[in-house]
């Protein structure tokens, strides 16, 4: 389908539009289009309009940068969290997954990308300076980093560290090593290098 | 470990071809376009999943055919082992082990572990400084994978680091902040690859002294010689006396990806004083010195493929070198030539196993061994 002619300029509009979107290609677009024609217009519309509401009033928390419909969200509000321990996470999505586990009873702070120049990315496009000020304003008592073991992931959590020295506050970082479940002849030599150099007390397991 | 039996069919000019082996000396001569080097390849791609040569698939196939397929009977830790290897045009190649197919080829590469030594080797003499960091890394990650690892992260923060430069440069902003995170993952990474390698160095250059003088007889000087900026002095006070220049040429100028190896005869270069006989015995000392590493990792001995060795070299040095591979300390040798003579006087002398045999545009006859008995046809078009 290279230079495919719609019948119909609004049909052609709505693949254009779709065929926007990540992962979606002219064909899968157009799939999705005649499929919306089919729907009964109430349908449509409650999709239409979810999108428009969803781009016109969603707010940032002011706290953390999370993703909120509100001035505050719902974590950064809820007073029986710990407020002095701030997990730093790269997005939403990191939040969700840390949210699951029910392991974790703080705040977050979202940073919205990682420290990387080969895609224009700097410092100063991230939510760093809020979270010095906020390190600095409130309570805290540690920062934990949860960012990708990339090297983009490794400077970022670097940069973090540097800037946060001064303050006196606790850094920490996620543990790296044997993920639960796997056996060990299967597991790659380099995160099996570092869970043994990374290694901990057999007491200290127990409960977890 | 050896290949006992080979069996090749449209690879390359190859179209069928099965023959079999001495576990020791094995030999294919005949004119130039016949296709010696490439029954060498095809043993090189059950090791490696790919051609020495050529990496794209589809051009590794006969003219005019629709698919290769490479099978070989190999006797590993006294252990039978069965490598199926077929590519048809538009589909993904299969490997497999004993009829089990592989779901990644990297579980493949390493167990039937080998070490070729072709004329395009030269480039390692000849070429930039990054073919001989190439041959250093590649003989180092084969048995460690935090190595490759370390490698890989800092060649990822130079070129996070470089990018940083270019963006300064472009905007005319100068951010100390921002360039330190990517210098301390340099310094922290470089400083681990620069001792390993030094270690490796330190183990590879008397081996590499040995095998040169025996083959040399001990008439010349070599030197091998890690060479790194690191060498010189701390690597985060280099970073940043050489800030102002990385700054203009907007690159990283210090580091280990700026490392070499001085090849020396005597006290002049290699590249520029060697003669060609003496760049070939430099290769092939240093080859063989990677093939003592590499069976001193590996439980299996590796197979030795030497791909037109007698060129440019004099009688002695070639009796040399087949003497020394004929030896104990190494397993099945593949020797391609042109020139029968050549083989006919020296190879009898040796007194090991051997198989010769014909190669004719893309047919392979035996032509002689020393297992008594009539050579017998193995092939025939």
């Amino acid at each position: 389908m290279t230079q495919d002619t719609f019948p119909s300029k609004l049909l052609e509009n709505a693949v254009t539009e779709f065929a926007k979107l990540p992962g979606i290609g002219k064909k899968t677009a157009l799939r999705l289009v005649l499929h919306l024609l089919k729907q009964d217009k109430e349908d449509v519309h409650r999709f239409s309009n979810s999108i428009t509401r969803l781009r016109d009033e969603i707010r940032h928390c002011k706290v953390c940068r999370n993703i909120s419909d509100t001035e505050v969200c719902n974590i950064c509000s809820n007073e029986s969290r710990d407020h002095g321990t701030i997990c730093v996470v790269e997005n939403i999505r990191d939040v969700m997954s840390i949210e699951n586990t029910q392991q974790y009873h703080g705040v977050f702070h979202v940073l919205g990308g990682i420290i990387s120049p080969m895609d224009g990315i700097g410092p100063a496009d991230l939510e760093i300076d809020s979270l010095i000020k906020r390190v600095g304003e409130g309570d805290v008592k540690e920062i934990i980093l949860a960012l990708s073991t990339t090297m983009e992931g490794d400077s970022t959590n670097f940069y973090i560290f540097k800037k946060l020295k001064e303050s006196g506050v606790k850094v920490s970082m996620l543990a790296r090593g044997v993920s639960i479940g796997d056996e060990l002849e299967y597991i790659d030599e380099v995160t099996l290098g570092r869970s043994i150099i990374n290694r901990q007390l057999f007491e200290q397991s127990l409960g977890q | 470990m050896y290949i006992k039996e080979l069996s090749v069919i449209n690879f390359k000019n190859l179209e069928q071809v099965e023959l079999e082996f001495s576990h020791k000396l094995n030999c294919f001569i005949g004119n130039n376009g016949v296709g010696k080097t490439n029954l060498l390849d095809g043993i090189y791609y059950l090791s490696f999943c790919k051609s020495y040569f050529n990496s794209v698939d589809s051009q590794n196939i006969r003219h005019e055919e629709e698919f290769f397929v490479l099978q070989g009977q190999y006797s590993r830790l006294d252990e039978d082992e069965n490598i199926y290897c077929g590519f048809q045009k538009g589909q993904k190649k299969k490997f497999r082990r004993n009829k089990k197919e592989y779901k990644r080829l990297s579980e493949h590469i390493g167990l039937l572990p080998l070490v070729m030594i072709s004329p395009s080797d030269t480039s390692l003499i000849m070429g930039g400084s990054d073919e001989r960091r190439k041959f250093m890394d590649s003989v180092i990650s084969q048995n460690d994978r935090q190595y490759l690892d370390q490698l890989i992260r800092y060649n990822r923060a130079l070129l996070q680091r470089n990018n940083l430069l270019k963006y300064f440069a472009a905007n005319r902003v100068f951010e100390p902040d921002n360039l330190e995170v990517w210098d301390a993952q340099l310094v922290m990474l470089g400083e681990k690859i620069n001792k390993r390698r030094q270690e490796f160095l330190g183990e590879l250059q008397p081996i590499f002294q040995k095998y040169y003088d025996f083959i040399s007889d001990g008439h010349e000087q070599v030197t091998l010689e890690y060479q790194s900026q690191l060498n010189e002095g701390d690597f985060e006070g280099q970073l940043k006396e050489a800030l102002q220049r990385d700054r203009v040429l907007q690159f990283t100028s210090v580091g280990i990806h700026k490392d070499d190896l001085e090849l020396k005869l005597g006290d002049f270069p290699m590249k520029k004083m060697g003669s060609q006989g003496q760049k070939k015995t430099y290769l092939v000392a240093l080859k063989l010195a990677q093939f003592d590493f590499i069976r001193s990792v590996n439980q299996a001995m590796p197979i030795l493929l030497l791909d037109d060795i007698f060129d440019k070299l004099d009688g002695e040095r070639v009796e040399k070198i087949v003497k020394l591979v004929s030896g104990n300390t190494f397993g099945q040798i593949f020797i391609t030539d042109t020139n029968r003579e050549h083989l006919d006087q020296i190879i009898p002398r040796v007194g090991a196993d051997y198989r010769i045999f014909r190669v004719t545009d893309g047919a392979v006859t035996e032509n002689g061994n020393n297992n008594g008995g009539e050579p017998k046809v193995v092939e025939n078009n």
